[in-house]
């Protein structure tokens, strides 16, 4: 609005303007390309290097003593599976009712104040989160657990799950349920019988987008899970995770152990991307694919 | 897309009035738990973080903050060349991060033909969805020997007699972290300014495009400077996650405690050393004053992270517009 008294309009230096309209575009531009090639790049390393080294025993088998060719991943696969599942579990519920509230019950202001406070907890560096972890859980039960690594995980999960229930619940249209109360039916039943349905497809792919997120974290775990080389079940015990093995891997000595590194991360951003993807498909679907 | 229209608020609560059930008393109370469990989470993160460092602060006081040695094997612990480090890195990345991402921003909004615009954003969105882990993999096998060989040993040759490029071009340093961190702040900075640019009235364009300005002229004069609050606010989340971001910076920034303005230098920042000392340490007091590092995070990524959110709610909320997926 005062911008426009600093605007010059024509002159004789028309052509300049010109001229410094189209190197702006080109700058533009440029940065997009140069904005992509990273990712193109990390894509193209992880194609390349992991492709030839993921087989079925990297999956499968237990990492073998430093330095030896062979082995896998097993433990890591198997823990993260274990974690991420059960940081799933404890988080998801709580971050749905949470939208829940923020969206159908908290009103203007109090949906404000909630929502700012989700935004707050997404932006707190995951390792924050471990080391939360580590006081609440670690040092009460007295060592490294698979359960302390669930709850860092679940805590990083919540703003992801909750935010985007509060956004699928917004595209429910205020008629659905305005049609269950005519009908007599109290507003806590329209909500889970009515609205939730209609926003499920929505609220699960949020959930498996959340899932992706907290599968690639490597930070929270250290000092909650730790790791461990053998597989293991018990959420007692240090256990391993991929983003833990990859991280070990990478920085260590060996060949074999780097190579591994490689073929985990393949399976790691193949899933972080497959769950994307599809919650973009969907959400575009139902009408929100504009983030 | 807003909250519910006036009407079913209204009729909700009629219904509320007149037929008061114990289902919806109890729903109520468990939604209304569930965000309370939001806020617990935030203020039990800061207690628990807090107790835990306590050790620490009252070893090591108020000079924790400009103290130049880490050395746990003799208890003296200060946390400048850590605090150095993740200003040096979060900031240089930060600058980066808004040339691109800004300019990533603008071209999507402002110049990108639709069929074009969709794809790229959502490239761009995947960039941040890679696990960090991955971004320090790749930052170790590939980036980094690239950047010894093309970037760090010509500009050595060059520059080496400025302060900047002092030392020796092994790759692993400040300048590799600062390049992952730059990939890694981008879709944020990108993201954001994305929907503040967006948010800003076509009127804004069309009033200096009908004075006869070029498209660029119009970004410059109409959309710019109305959404440079927001922008701003862009950056400072950026900032905080550039603050924060461990694993990818951990295992390519050398994880040496020197204080140097070489961006060949090998440095250390507040996150890689909890995340690669934590297991080691060896004594109580040592822990203690690594979760005091976290503490100092915790509280400086908080603080810039509400600024920011306020200050980018400020210009969104009124065009109600919000990325799901940055």
């Amino acid at each position: 609005m005062t911008a426009a008294t600093t605007l010059r309009i024509p002159g004789r230096n028309l052509r300049r303007r010109r001229a410094t309209d189209r190197i702006m575009r080109v700058l533009l531009g440029l940065a997009a390309v140069v904005a992509v090639i990273p990712l193109l790049l990390v894509l193209l390393y992880v194609l390349l290097q992991g492709l030839p080294a993921l087989n079925l025993a990297l999956l499968t088998q237990s990492p073998v003593p430093a330095g030896f060719p062979g082995g896998g991943v097993a433990p890591a696969v198997v823990g993260t599976l274990i974690m991420v599942g059960l940081g799933t579990l404890i988080g998801t519920p709580v971050a749905v009712l949470a939208g829940i509230y923020i969206r159908e019950y908290a009103g203007g202001r109090g949906a404000t104040v909630i929502r700012f406070l989700v935004d707050v907890l997404a932006g707190i560096p995951t390792i924050a989160v471990g080391l939360f972890a580590y006081g609440l859980v670690v040092i009460p039960m007295g060592s490294f657990s698979a359960l302390a690594g669930a709850i860092a995980l679940a805590v990083i999960i919540i703003p992801i799950v909750a935010r985007i229930t509060d956004e699928m619940l917004g595209l429910v249209p205020g008629s659905v349920r305005e049609a269950a109360y005519a009908l007599g039916i109290p507003p806590w039943k329209t909500i889970v019988r009515v609205v939730l349905p209609g926003a499920a497809t929505g609220i699960v792919t949020g959930i498996l987008l959340g899932v992706a997120r907290i599968a690639g974290e490597t930070a929270p775990l250290i000092f909650t899970a730790l790791g461990n080389q053998r597989v293991t079940t018990s959420l007692g015990e240090p256990m391993d995770a991929l983003p833990l093995r990859i991280w070990v891997y990478a920085t260590g000595p060996y060949d074999s152990w780097h190579t591994q590194a490689w073929a985990a991360s393949l399976v790691l951003v193949f899933l972080v991307l497959a769950f994307s993807i599809l919650t973009r498909l969907v959400l575009r679907r139902r009408g929100a694919g504009r983030a | 897309m807003t909250a519910l229209s006036a009407d079913t608020g209204r009729i909700r609560s009629l219904l509320a009035q007149h037929r008061p059930r114990h289902g919806e008393s109890l729903f109520r109370a468990l939604v209304t738990l569930a965000s309370l469990t939001v806020l617990a989470i935030i203020a039990g993160l800061v207690v628990v973080i807090a107790s835990e460092s306590m050790q620490g602060i009252a070893h090591n006081g108020i000079g924790f903050l400009w103290g130049r040695t880490w050395d746990p094997v003799h208890n003296v612990f200060g946390a400048l060349p850590f605090i150095y480090g993740t200003l040096l890195t979060a900031f240089t990345a930060l600058i980066l991060a808004m040339l691109i991402g800004v300019g990533v921003a603008l071209f999507l909004v402002e110049l990108a033909p639709r069929r074009l615009a969709g794809p790229l954003g959502f490239m761009i969105e995947m960039l941040a969805a890679i696990p960090s882990v991955v971004y320090g993999l790749w930052g170790i096998f590939v980036l980094a020997p690239w950047l010894r060989q093309f970037v760090e040993t010509p500009l050595h040759d060059a520059l080496g007699w400025l302060p900047f490029f002092s030392g020796y071009p092994i790759g692993i340093g400040n300048l590799a972290a600062v390049v992952v961190l730059t990939i890694m702040v981008l879709p944020t900075v990108a993201a954001v300014s994305r929907d503040v640019i967006a948010a800003v009235p076509g009127s804004q364009r069309e009033a200096a495009l009908a004075l006869g300005a070029t498209r660029w002229e119009a970004i410059r004069v109409g959309v710019l400077p109305y959404a440079r609050s927001g922008i701003l606010g862009a950056g400072i989340l950026g900032l905080a996650r550039g603050v924060g971001e461990t694993m990818a910076v951990t295992m390519v920034i050398g994880n040496a405690p020197t204080i140097s303005l070489s961006f060949l230098s090998q440095g250390y920042t507040m996150a890689s050393v909890i995340a690669n000392e934590f297991t080691e340490a060896t004594t109580d007091l040592y822990r203690s004053s690594l979760i005091e590092i976290g503490l100092l995070l915790l509280v400086v990524t908080l603080l810039v992270n509400a600024a920011a959110r306020l200050l980018v709610w400020r210009v969104t909320y009124t065009a109600g517009s919000r990325s799901l997926l940055s």
